[in-house]
Order: structure tokens, then sequence, then C-alpha cells
């Protein structure tokens, strides 16, 4: 099957992100297909390749740019939510890419479900 | 659908997408950037609809003035989604109940529906995008 | 097929749950993630209300948000099930969409 991911908020103030990815990671172990994550709201800061938590905690951004690359997932920063946000290519992490909105409805087009990560 | 009728997005599939607003403008985002997703949801030619719940139906409050906090006053947009051909929009009995509101103190036109109507129209879609 | 409703917030602080719960309908399935799994413990009040629900909805608490608050199942109300992400992926499969309660 075939899942979108929409995230709402951003690593560490709320727990949606690690909801997120530890969905996806259990939905790839299944052998399900993750069509899109698609970072909204606050969500855009999960991209934020310049984030550095102390040692002994996860890097969430991190982690998500090392599950795109093993798994080649297309992960989406809304354009428009990034710039309010100042989350420009510049800062980008790897595996992230900016790109419109229409691409969290073309998500919800072609997912089988769309899951949605918010607070 | 044929092609040749499909907006910005080019899609075939026409999918019923819920936009659901329970939350209140200005003190977050939420509502504003909601808002933003109906929008480019109409642009791309699929069965938009808004629901609002909770402190959701305090968006569609009649005469908000923003300018002493600063923010933009995106109230107008929702009367414009006629525009955009979104003409779905529900807002839920309960919660105008609950804010002592009526539907004339809404700035649009909607369809008031009580929890149980609500639920089954939630049901009958195929995403449901929360904010 | 049934919708599966998600919500992820203690319901002793929020109302996301009474709303998810007044706004659904029987044969639903809701799973509780992050904070939300503290309104399946017996100890919480207002719990009682989400036991009535089990009656006609299948409620789910996700195991690894309720380990990671220092509760055990045994804590929980009768009548629910824990599940892990794997369960988690699974119920988005079974159902026909998702709507969270955020």
């Amino acid at each position: 099957m075939k899942f979108g991911i929409l995230v709402n908020e951003g690593p560490y103030q709320h727990q949606a992100s690690d909801s997120a990815y530890q969905f996806a990671v259990a939905a790839l172990a299944k052998g399900h297909e993750i069509y899109r994550v698609f970072f909204y709201n606050d969500g855009v800061n999960n991209a934020n390749k310049l984030t550095e938590p102390p040692q002994d905690d996860r890097n969430i951004t991190r982690q998500w740019s090392a599950l795109a690359a093993a798994h080649n997932l297309d992960m989406v920063v809304c354009v428009a939510a990034g710039l309010r946000r100042g989350i420009k290519a510049e800062i980008l992490a790897p595996g992230f890419n900016i790109s419109g909105l229409g691409q969290l409805i073309q998500a919800g087009i072609e997912a089988d479900r769309l899951v949605v990560f918010g607070d | 659908m044929s092609g040749t009728q499909a907006g910005e997005g080019g899609n075939s599939k026409v999918k019923r997408f819920m936009i659901v607003n329970r939350k209140a403008p200005y003190g977050t985002i939420y509502a504003l950037e909601a808002l933003e997703v109906v929008l480019i949801g109409a642009a791309f030619d699929q069965d938009v609809s808004l629901v609002f719940a909770d402190d959701g139906v305090y968006q569609l409050k009649k005469g908000q003035q923003t300018k002493d906090i600063g923010q933009k006053n995106f109230s107008p947009t929702y009367r414009a989604l006629g525009d955009y051909d979104v003409e779905k929009l529900y807002v839920e009995r309960e919660s105008l109940q609950a804010r002592g509101l009526a539907p004339e103190d809404l700035l649009v036109p909607v369809r008031v529906l009580g929890s149980t109507e609500l639920s089954v129209l939630m049901e009958e879609q195929d995403v449901v995008l929360s904010f | 097929m049934a919708v599966l409703h998600t919500t992820n917030k203690s319901p002793l602080q929020t109302r996301d749950l009474e709303s998810c719960l007044r706004l659904t309908r029987p044969g639903c399935g809701i799973l509780l993630l992050e904070d939300a799994v503290y309104g399946a413990l017996k100890s919480a009040e207002g719990s009682d209300m989400l036991a009535e629900a089990a009656k006609d909805r299948r409620i789910y608490v996700l195991g690894p948000d309720l380990a990671a608050r220092g509760f055990t199942p045994e804590e929980l109300i009768a009548g629910v099930t824990v599940v892990d992400y794997g369960g988690f992926v699974d119920l988005v499969a079974e159902h026909h969409h998702v709507q969270a309660w955020v």
C-alpha cells in the first residue's frame, strides 16, 4: 500500500515528527511504500540542516535524511511555509526538497492513505 | 472526468478532500495555513469541503479587526472561496451553540450540521486534512 | 470500510478526545497515541467515557507511548487493544481513511 505522511510540527517541541518517523520506519519494514512525506506548518523546521541537538539526543533531521537515503523517500518541504520560517535551499538537509503545496494535494490523490501528524 | 478539464495539477482523479478546522485564528497559524491548502486543493480540481468545529468556528466570526495585533486579517478570504469553486462549508451546530454563536454571526453562508450528520459526512471522505 | 481516528492529547488537558467521540460513529476505530494514552488509564478521571465508547468502537492504545510514560497495559481500562507502530500501520491500511484530531 502507498502511504502519504503529513508532518505539521517541528522537531523536539512536539512528538509529531518522532511519531511520523516511527510510523514511516514501521510502514517500510512491512513492505509498504511511502509515496511522499510532506512537511507543512512548523513541520518545515524538520528540514533544517543546522539542527544540532545535544549528543545524547536523537537528531531528528538526520534521522529523516538517513531514512530518505535508505529508501529513496520523496520528502517535500512546503515553499511558502518554509520561506515564512527561513527554511530555504541553502539550509536544507540531504533528502529534503522544496516545492509547492500542490505536492501535498498530489500525495492525497496518489497515496492510498494520507496520515497526518500534528498537535 | 476527461483530462481536458483538469486544472493546475492535470489530474484525472478526483478525490473527496476535507479540511477540518478546529482551532481559532491568530493565536496559532493553523487557520491561515489551512486556508492556503484549501485554495491549492481547489486549483487541483478536487472535491474540496471545509469543516469548522470546536474553536475553528471562530475563524468565521464577523467583524475581525486585527490591526492592533499586527497580523493580517485573512477572514475576507473565506468570502472569496466561492470564486475558487469551494462552496462546501460546514459548521458543527454543537460547536456554534457552545460558543453562543448563530449563523448570522458568521461572515459567510455555511451549512450548519449536527454532530451526527457531520460525522456521516466525514466518513464519506477520501482524504481528511486536520489543522 | 470504517474510518480510523487518531488523537494525541491527554483528555485531562484538552477536549480533543471529547470532540473525537462526539463526531465519530459506532464501528470506527480510535487510536490513542502520544499524550492521549493517559486517557485510557483506569486511574484517569473521565476514562469511563472512553470505556463507554469502547462498547461500539474499537479503541487502540499505542504501546510504545504508554511504556515511555511509565504505564503498563494492565493499567488500562477494559476493552482497549495495545498496538505497536507496526500495528498502527496495519490499522491505517485496514481502514478507509485516517482522520487526526490534532
